[in-house]
């Protein structure tokens, strides 16, 4: 009997009436009583020399307030980059500046070259056409070979190279995995491009940036995933603001996937435009500007070698990986190749040794950061595809030859300096193989091929690092930030709750989910609970929601303060019932004294605590209020095993998605309907980058799939239902509440599968097709069957 | 947008005053012009709108049997109403979504004459008439290459005769992210022959495929379909190359042979 309170329960999301009702109070419904509009004049060419900018016409245009150029932040500090990798040589990667206005050149098309602030949005862009700009167009650089090779026009002339860092790990095993290669049986290569994708959350980007000269306190409202990080980054690194003088909001966001993490020029502008002007600034992206100033995911070129011994075990990976960081680098995109990307190569696998080379590239194109599952979606295709293809070389059961080289035994240090603490993939593996309905394959192929069509059948693992992170740990692989959370909860006199949580929900459901933990806790109503997050000015500061952390790091932190607060009302309720503390039991909102029948009300003791009439004054303080920042021990390890079944039509290269089943292990699970949905929506995208999604430059850096004509977001028509199925469950060793996170599971697991499927059906027509880079338009599809 | 003054007659007549002054430009349904203004790719002085002209709404059938319909009437209707001509009313009920449907009109697409739009296939395989409110151009000499048709400047379309063909069927291989025909093609079946109309592929806009109509009048079996015409002059962009789209266009020829029955 399913629950229906509580852990393991599924309420509706409670955030949905608003969402759902156009309630919803998200940046751009916000508006600041004098507000100006900004307009940037972005780069139509992705390299060039600025010689000049002449603003003196478009200020005099109507409702013109300011226009600013790079000159204007000359002094200003550029956008910082949160993450600094060292390269296999012990040196720290290259880092250009970043200006917040392009100063001396632009590097990218949708570089900002001028702000213009205006009454009006339209008098604002109408000034920005006026704007004269003298650029000299130099050549640009758009592939990252090429990029790297000798007398390559340089993205920043004070580097050295295009190479960021060339990162090599674990640099110690470089020669063991070279022994291993030569010592093997059989060795399978595969090259690869893992393609770049752009995130199109459904709200694009908004600022708004508030000065109050009276307090010289600066407010900025932005359509982010982590307001307090943008506080420290901006205040610390950009504009010089302490935080106790800087506020940030982050209220409703319709979407992150990542790309609302990192710290963006525009923020910056609107909060230093807003003091220049002693106005309220506003910014809205539009669409096409998110296409070409939102940071972009993946672009990984690849390859990859699995050796294996005579027994087909795996004895060997390695992996060389050019990665595209764009022409800055975004706020955590040098972590994204290398610590969230190399520490998961060896899967779920039992393979001795690995080793991971990863070039980080500087082209003419936009920054590059996380997106969703951020490095572990090109750890996992590369690692499941090549699998596949060795089975399919060896002619071996895809599935027997995962199977062979699972992991099995728990806790296991991995070559690649993580340690799994549980993990059961056999018996996710056992799960899929049931809603999968394997064996009902042949029969199905079978109808598929009488209409014609060919039918494959493709299965991954996956493995990732999530419930980021340890703070010790990532500061010795070169973050500049901790990865702790925070959590207030503050219990009001008649016994309700608000939790104040460093987390931030942008479409997750916590404002459902985080109630249903205090609830179990405590033994009360969820609707008793209320969850408060977005704004610096009243949460503790915490590090945000990326990484599948909330529930594991944030409900962590949110576990412990309310610990607190029932060790506290403990007392209260021991005083109350002149009982000792250690007799004092709490369940079902009730406080009672072992083996008696006396016992008061959670919210007796809750009333007691701000009407400290009757209270142990000398010893606790009255009021409830406790705060807690969790630091976990480890990453946690959520695994899952996926399946999908494709049609293909052979006379178009046409692939549908027919079935699509995936077994995670999330360890507990809070609500299960909304990790149904995290998956269901990661799925989505996994299927997008497999089949639809690709980011395409043209050789002059111009982007071709810059609006939906070109770029293709998965349909509803384009996905078919999921069977999901969360019963493997092996609880996290070290958080309280036992959870792995959810987020990115799907989209990190469901992208091998597809390509696996789609080679089967290939293969299974006759085709020797071994490898199609995703997305699997139809016409790769059948120029790949061409030969 | 920038700035534009708006008009919205109520007959033709009005239309094509107000379409005689300087920066003029007709707004049909708007699901090309209007994102083009939004863009600031386009600033008419004034838009002159055809959707408040009754005469040229809706659909009928004239003496000659011929499915007429209103220049300004929108897809879903002639996806509800060309019930007498299956093969059109199917093309109008699958062009965009249903917003577009309930928006983009039959005149605004033969007049933009898209290169991967559906009606231009539809009216070039139907031998249909373009009537404007100067004359009547005949299918084949009104399509003149990507978004170039024979209209004169402020000639509007007033109405679109389609002769309803013995068997018709027309296939859209869609582009995945616009959903446009990557490549589209109608068939149509007349006593004195087979026409075969293709959108999407040709970089010179909607083309008919003349091997496959000779080929088709002989015989009228998806057998017959010659093999895919040459790739030279086919549209080559990141959704398929011109060697695939011209390999679709024998695939899609086909099924609209076998579709017919």
């Amino acid at each position: 009997m399913p629950k229906d309170h509580g852990i393991g329960a599924s309420p509706k999301r409670r955030e949905d009436i608003r969402f759902l009702t156009g309630a919803g109070n998200y940046t751009d419904d916000i508006n600041v009583n004098g507000q100006a509009y900004v307009h940037f004049l972005r780069s139509d060419v992705a390299h060039g020399r600025i010689n000049a900018v002449n603003t003196g016409a478009a200020a005099a245009m109507p409702g013109v307030v300011r226009i600013f150029t790079g000159a204007d932040f000359e002094g200003v500090g550029g956008l910082p980059c949160g993450w600094c990798v060292t390269d296999r040589h012990g040196e720290p990667m290259q880092e250009p500046a970043h200006p917040v206005l392009a100063q001396g050149k632009v590097r990218h098309v949708g570089d900002p070259i001028a702000a213009v602030v205006a009454e009006t949005a339209e008098q604002a862009r109408d000034a920005a056409e006026a704007i004269e700009v003298d650029i000299e167009e130099l050549p640009a650089v758009v592939d990252m070979k090429a990029a790297l090779a000798d007398g390559s026009t340089k993205v920043h002339d004070d580097l050295t190279s295009n190479l960021c860092y060339d990162w090599g790990f674990v640099e110690e095993n470089k020669d063991a995995v070279e022994q291993a290669m030569q010592d093997a049986a059989h060795v399978t290569t595969l090259e690869l491009v893992n393609n770049r994708l752009i995130a199109n959350p459904m709200e694009p980007r908004v600022a708004i940036g508030d000065y109050n000269r009276a307090t010289d306190e600066s407010t900025l409202y932005t359509t982010s995933q982590n307001p307090h990080v943008i506080r420290l980054l901006m205040g610390a690194f950009v504009l010089g603001i302490p935080e106790h003088k800087l506020r940030v909001i982050a209220p409703d966001v319709g979407g992150g996937f990542g790309t609302k993490i990192f710290h963006y020029g525009e923020e910056a502008f609107c909060t230093f435009a807003a003091k220049a002007i002693n106005r309220p600034v506003k910014w809205t992206a539009s669409r096409s500007e998110a296409f070409m100033s939102d940071a972009h995911g993946r672009d990984h070129v690849t390859r990859i070698e699995l050796a294996l011994d005579k027994d087909n075990n795996f004895t060997a990976v390695r992996t060389e990986t050019y990665a595209n960081m764009g022409a800055y680098l975004s706020t955590f995109a040098p972590s994204v190749p290398t610590w969230l990307h190399g520490t998961l190569m060896a899967g779920n696998y039992k393979t001795p040794v690995v080793y991971v080379n990863v070039k980080a590239v500087f082209t003419n194109t936009v920054p590059v950061d996380a997106y969703r599952g951020a490095g572990r979606p090109e750890a996992t295709f590369q690692l499941e595809r090549v699998i596949d293809k060795a089975a399919r070389e060896l002619g071996v059961d895809p599935i027997a030859l995962r199977r062979q080289n699972f992991i099995t035994e728990f806790p296991y240090a991995t070559p690649v300096a993580v340690e799994y603490d549980t993990g059961d993939y056999h018996g996710t593996m056992d799960a899929l193989e049931k809603i999968a309905d394997l064996s009902g394959f042949e029969a199905r192929r079978k109808e598929s091929e009488a209409r014609g069509k060919l039918r494959g059948l493709g299965v991954n693992c996956y493995i990732e690092a999530c419930g980021i992170a340890p703070s010790n740990l990532v500061g010795q692989l070169g973050a500049r930030a901790g990865l702790y959370e925070s959590a207030t909860v503050r219990v009001n006199a008649t016994g309700g709750l608000v939790v104040m949580t460093g987390s931030h929900s942008h479409g997750q459901g916590h404002e459902t989910s985080f109630p249903q933990v205090i609830a179990e806790m405590i033994g009360i109503d969820e609707s008793m609970v209320e969850i408060v997050h977005g704004d610096t000015a009243n949460t503790p500061m915490g590090m945000g929601t990326y990484g599948s952390r909330s529930l594991a790091v944030g409900g962590s932190a949110m576990v412990r303060a309310t610990e607190k607060i029932i060790n506290k009302a403990k007392k209260i309720a021991a005083h109350l019932m002149e009982a000792a503390e250690a007799d004092i039991e709490l369940k079902d909102g009730q406080f009672s004294v072992a083996g008696t029948d006396k016992s008061v009300a959670w919210g007796d003791v809750t009333l007691a605590a701000y009407v400290p009439h009757n209270y142990p004054l000398e010893d606790i303080e009255p009021g409830l209020e406790e705060t807690a920042f969790y630091d976990p021990a480890n990453f946690t390890y959520p695994s899952g095993a996926y399946c999908c079944e494709v049609e293909l039509d052979p006379e178009t290269g046409k692939v549908t998605i027919e079935r699509f089943s995936a077994a995670d292990d999330f360890g507990n699970i809070v609500n299960p309907m909304i990790v149904d949905g995290q998956v269901h929506g990661g799925i989505g995208q996994g299927i997008g980058q497999a089949l639809l999604e690709g980011c395409v430059y043209d050789e002059n850096g111009q982007l071709l799939s810059a609006s939906y004509m070109d770029y293709a977001m998965p349909r509803a028509d384009d996905v078919p239902f999921y069977n999901v199925d969360h019963s493997s469950q092996t609880p996290c060793t070290h958080n309280p509440l036992g959870v792995k996170g959810c987020g990115e599971a799907g989209a990190i697991g469901s992208p091998p599968s597809v390509v696996n499927a789609v080679i089967d059906a290939l293969q299974s027509g006759g085709h020797d097709v071994t490898h199609i880079d995703m997305p699997v338009s139809p016409g790769r599809v059948w120029a790949a069957m061409q030969g | 947008m920038y700035e534009f003054e708006f008009v919205k007659p109520g007959s033709v007549a009005d239309a094509v005053t107000a379409l005689g002054e300087e920066d003029a430009q007709v707004l049909g349904g708007g699901q090309t012009l209007i994102p083009t203004l939004k863009q600031r790719l386009a600033s008419p002085g004034k838009l002159v709108s055809l959707a408040g002209i009754a005469e040229m709404q809706g659909v009928s059938t004239d003496d000659a049997g011929r499915i007429c319909v209103g220049g300004g009437t929108v897809h879903a209707d002639v996806a509800a109403n060309a019930g007498g001509y299956p093969a059109l009313a199917g093309l109008a009920g699958n062009i965009g979504d249903p917003a577009v449907r309930a928006r983009g009109t039959i005149g605004g697409s033969l007049a933009n004459n898209d290169p991967s739009a559906c009606y231009p296939a539809a009216a070039l395989a139907s031998g249909a008439s373009i009537v404007t409110n100067a004359r009547e151009i005949a299918a084949d000499d009104y399509f003149q290459g990507m978004f170039t048709t024979a209209l004169d400047e402020g000639e509007i379309i007033t109405e679109v005769k389609f002769p309803v063909p013995e068997a018709a069927n027309y296939q859209k291989f869609e582009q995945p992210a616009s959903r446009f025909a990557l490549v589209g093609v109608f068939v149509a079946k007349y006593a004195d022959g087979v026409r075969v109309a293709v959108t999407g592929a040709s970089q010179e806009g909607v083309f008919r495929w003349r091997a496959a109509e000779a080929a088709l009048s002989a015989d009228f079996s998806a057998d017959a379909v010659p093999e895919a015409p040459a790739a030279d002059g086919m549209i080559s962009d990141l959704h398929g190359t011109a060697a695939y789209r011209a390999h679709l266009v024998a695939v899609l020829t086909r099924r609209a042979v076998a579709a017919c029955g």
